[in-house]
């Protein structure tokens, strides 16, 4: 049967990810295992939108201050009070989540594009904020600097390339499953409707304006904790890393890939961030290059690389396996 | 009572170049609801082509019509270049994208962005371009003890009228209904027997001159370019698109202004530092209690 | 729930009185009192008052633009009234939001439909079941044992309701690739899966044939029987004299009669506003 057919072929395809990713930096140099790093930053903030974007269809272009929240976060209490990275992960990932109930909630039943400027607007009074070292916390232009690596008291601690490269791939390991839990479950369902056509998801009894805000509380949340991996990798954070460009760059990645996929996000994130390496000896036309090969992409596959299936794969029919399938 | 007219006129002046490019996002947005992303680099690239005009061809433009004449040459030129630039990237990078929808033709559009953004810079560099010192001369006045350029007398002129011109045009000429018919419904307006494609050739070919025109005049005024302003006087147009209410070409003159005026205003009276995050924070409060702009119309969903 | 009324069902010259009489003997699942809806300076209901019975099939029909729609759309909570009541259950549904009203036992249908064109038939009437579920963020994301009942319960019910409007064959096709007259039953289904109390159909049978039209009157009159009570808005006077056990008739935002079929069919008002004043006219 073709269905099952698909099924093993999805099976290998992720065995094969998975065998790759835990092999691959035992066989590059630290530069390109930095490189593997930042796509999976990538990956994580992409998963991270596309519940806004991808699930509800939310036009967030601002997605990048909540990671700048959670990066933040991390930075002064670590820098200030010495608070350890790790128990600064879940304290991130409220803050980011915290900010994005706060600011989207007077916002969050703007429509469409007007949405969408708000969010924009959103990301820059961050970013202006943060340059501008409101009570001396944020170090100005300079940034937040001196950040600890994560550790666990003397025990362990992620200290080079190879390990914040697993860092990173396990957590996306275990967003991504928690995602495809969420995706089919009554939320996941709820968010699609509500992408699908807001009027009739709230009258066949979904909430729109709380689902709409999970989403962004959620995608904040998860982007914050990618601000706590990224700050401590980096060990600085500064405004500069949070512009509108970037998250321009996450709405693509979400675009590209294929709208609420999540093997469409890591193709995305790939692409965003593996491309300009790729063609990192062309120097100055790199982003010429990678402007245009956007242009083209969507010209020739506007639906996204890796498309979300709906039907036969995710839903075995109960009444099928009792035997009913004779109506 | 003095520093609140000087910083009216200032904002005025910035608030002009916010309603020439703001126009060109209302345009598009009006009739395709394409977010043109796109048009801020558009209008950095009208800024440069004016640069080179009249660096390199000032020694040229002033021996034979004076630098008045260079400048009216450089917005001239600099209009007609990016308006055929903006039908280029409407035929390249949106037609072929209409049929799959909005949100693929958003990618595009930042894709196109990204591209003009590096092709200015490979082609002038990275480094800041200053325009000619004397392309007016720095007459200040004082009238009541407010100061006043020359320049800025001249940019609000030109500007008012190029607004007006196409207030004119959009209101009050056949053409202006068939666009405005357009924005509100392209089906119904092509089956009344309006040509859709001419009302697009004629907005994405406008919008960027106006825009362009813009990009001169911002040049003359600060003085210092960058292959990033595109991004910069972007957002804030869009911005003021927004504000104003999208799609609505009143609503982006009007939302232009006042985004101009504020901005100068919160400078002068609240912080430098902060003025951003106050223009930003005003367009929040609007969209809060008038969710569709301030000229925008409040529509009920058809149910 | 099936009331037998043929019992009562004599035919006098007064039929108006008589009926109104026999109206109010019944419990009403759905009452408007004096609802009214303003558009700017447009009245489109206008001290609107609507009775249906609980375990009925009642009808509302009027002539284009009467404001039968925004009754619908005031009940079901998509705009609030400016004045009247919405009572159902004795409650006062003013101030409710669309999803909540939805929770409290009404489910619609829309004129033209709106269905999640982009996911399965099956998921779409999943989704009617949302407010019947609770599973929230945590056990959803780790799969609780509860969880995985509940989702199960919701795909049962969601595909025994696939069976019934006979679309099972479709439930693993996109929404928006099924024939029209399918949507128009899978949209019946979405809504009946939430397990409502009542059903408002706005114009169920526009766009189908007459084939349909009469597959779907024989599948209102069957789901009836589920401690139901029905609601529609209807053009297709077929279908209206063929399933209605009382018809409200509506003109210009204002009630203009109301009763059983056959009276409705020879009532001169109802005439009057669908053919205008005109001496001699027939229907």
């Amino acid at each position: 049967m073709k269905l099952d057919k698909n099924i093993i072929f999805k099976n290998w395809l992720i065995l094969i990810a998975i065998v790759l990713l835990s092999v691959a930096p035992f066989m590059m140099n630290n530069y390109w295992i930095d490189v593997f790093f930042f796509f999976g930053i990538y990956a994580l903030l992409g998963l991270s939108l596309n519940i806004v974007l991808g699930e509800v269809g939310l036009f967030d272009l601002g997605h990048v201050a909540f990671m700048a929240i959670g990066a933040y976060t991390t930075a002064i209490l670590n820098t200030k009070f010495g608070i350890p990275i790790i128990i600064l992960l879940p304290v991130s990932a409220l803050a980011a989540a915290g900010f994005a109930w706060l600011v989207c909630s007077p916002i969050i039943h703007l429509r469409g594009d007007y949405l969408c400027i708000v969010t924009i607007g959103m990301g820059e009074i961050v970013r202006l904020t943060l340059i501008n070292n409101p009570f001396g916390i944020t170090g100005g232009p300079n940034g937040v600097f001196g950040i600890d690596f994560p550790s666990l008291g003397n025990i362990f601690m992620i200290d080079n390339s190879t390990e914040f490269y697993f860092l990173i791939w396990i957590v996306v390991g275990l967003t991504i499953l928690a995602l495809i839990n969420l995706q089919r479950s009554r939320i996941g369902r709820a968010w699609n409707c509500i992408r699908e056509d807001e009027i009739a998801a709230e009258s066949t009894g979904i909430d729109v304006r709380y689902y709409k805000l999970l989403a962004f509380i959620l995608g904040a949340g998860l982007a914050g904790v990618a601000g706590n991996i990224y700050a401590s990798k980096l060990m600085i954070v500064s405004p500069e890393s949070f512009t509108f460009m970037e998250s321009c760059m996450l709405f693509c990645i979400v675009l590209i890939g294929g709208m609420g996929s999540i093997p469409g996000v890591l193709i995305g994130a790939a692409a965003i961030s593996l491309f300009p390496e790729v063609f990192r000896t062309f120097a100055q036309y790199r982003m010429l290059i990678f402007g245009a090969a956007m242009v083209i992409m969507m010209v020739f596959r506007p639906g996204g690389i890796w498309p979300r299936k709906r039907g036969a794969v995710e839903f075995k029919s109960l009444l099928l396996k009792a035997g009913r399938d004779n109506v | 009572m003095r520093i609140f007219l000087e910083q009216m006129i200032n904002g005025l002046t910035i608030g002009s170049f916010y309603a020439l490019i703001a126009l060109g996002y209302s345009m598009v947005y009006g009739v395709m609801k394409l977010i043109n992303f796109a048009h801020g680099d558009l209008f950095a690239l009208g800024s440069y082509l004016g640069f080179s005009l009249l660096v390199w061809g000032s020694a040229y433009v002033t021996s034979h019509v004076g630098l008045a004449g260079g400048m009216i040459a450089a917005m001239l030129i600099a209009a007609i270049g990016i308006g055929m630039a903006g039908i280029i990237v409407e035929r390249i990078a949106y037609r072929p994208i209409y049929p799959a929808g909005r949100l693929p033709a958003v990618v595009s559009a930042l894709g196109v962005s990204i591209f003009l953004q590096n092709a200015i810079m490979v082609a002038w560099g990275p480094r800041y371009q200053a325009y000619p010192v004397n392309v007016v001369p720095t007459v200040r006045f004082e009238i009541g003890g407010i100061h006043i350029t020359l320049l800025q007398i001249i940019i609000l002129i030109l500007s008012f009228i190029l607004l007006a011109l196409l207030y004119y045009i959009i209101q009050k000429t056949t053409f202006g209904a068939a666009i405005r018919a357009s924005a509100l419904d392209r089906d119904t307006a092509a089956l009344m027997g309006i040509n859709i494609n001419t009302v697009i050739f004629f907005i994405f070919a406008l919008g960027p001159a106006l825009g362009g025109t813009a990009g001169v005049m911002v040049g003359m005024y600060y003085r210092q370019i960058s292959f990033t302003m595109g991004w910069n006087y972007g957002l804030k147009a869009f911005t003021a698109t927004i504000l104003g209410g999208i799609g609505n070409i009143p609503g982006a003159m009007v939302g232009g202004l006042l985004l101009g005026i504020f901005e100068m205003l919160g400078s002068a009276y609240i912080s430098t530092a902060y003025k951003d995050v106050f223009v930003f924070l005003i367009l929040i409060l609007v969209l809060i209690f008038r969710p569709r702009g301030l000229l925008g119309e409040k529509v009920a969903e058809k149910v | 729930m099936f009331k037998d009324n043929s019992v009562n069902m004599e035919m006098s010259v007064d039929t108006n009185k008589i009926n109104e009489n026999i109206n109010s003997d019944k419990k009403e699942a759905l009452e408007t009192q004096e609802l009214t809806k303003r558009f700017g300076g447009l009245i489109a209901v206008n001290n609107f008052d609507l009775k249906v019975n609980q375990g009925e099939i009642s009808s509302l029909i009027g002539p284009n633009g009467a404001g039968k729609t925004t009754v619908f759309n005031v009940v079901t909570g998509i705009y609030q009234p400016d004045g009247g009541r919405v009572i159902f259950k004795g409650e006062d549904l003013a101030g409710n939001k669309p999803h909540q009203i939805v929770a409290k036992g009404i489910a619609r249908t829309f004129q033209n439909i709106r269905l999640f064109s982009n996911m399965t038939c099956l998921e779409n009437v999943m989704s009617g079941q949302h407010c019947r579920g609770s599973a929230g963020v945590w056990s959803s994301v780790f799969k609780s044992s509860y969880q995985k009942g509940e989702e199960n319960r919701i795909r049962e019910e969601a595909e025994r309701r696939l069976h019934q409007v006979g679309l099972w064959k479709f439930r693993d096709e996109l929404a928006k690739n099924i024939a029209y007259g399918s949507q128009r039953m899978l949209e019946i289904a979405r809504a009946l899966a939430s397990n409502p109390d009542l059903l408002i159909l706005d114009e169920p049978s526009s766009g189908l044939n007459d084939k349909e039209s009469e597959d779907l009157m024989k599948f209102l009159k069957i789901v009836l029987k589920e401690d139901l009570t029905i609601l529609l808005i209807e053009h297709d006077m077929n279908v209206v004299m063929g399933i209605s056990d009382w018809v409200t008739v509506m003109d210009e935002g204002k009630k203009i009669a109301g009763g059983l079929p056959e009276d409705i069919y020879h009532n001169p008002l109802v005439i009057e506003a669908y053919l205008g004043k005109e001496e001699g006219e027939e229907l």
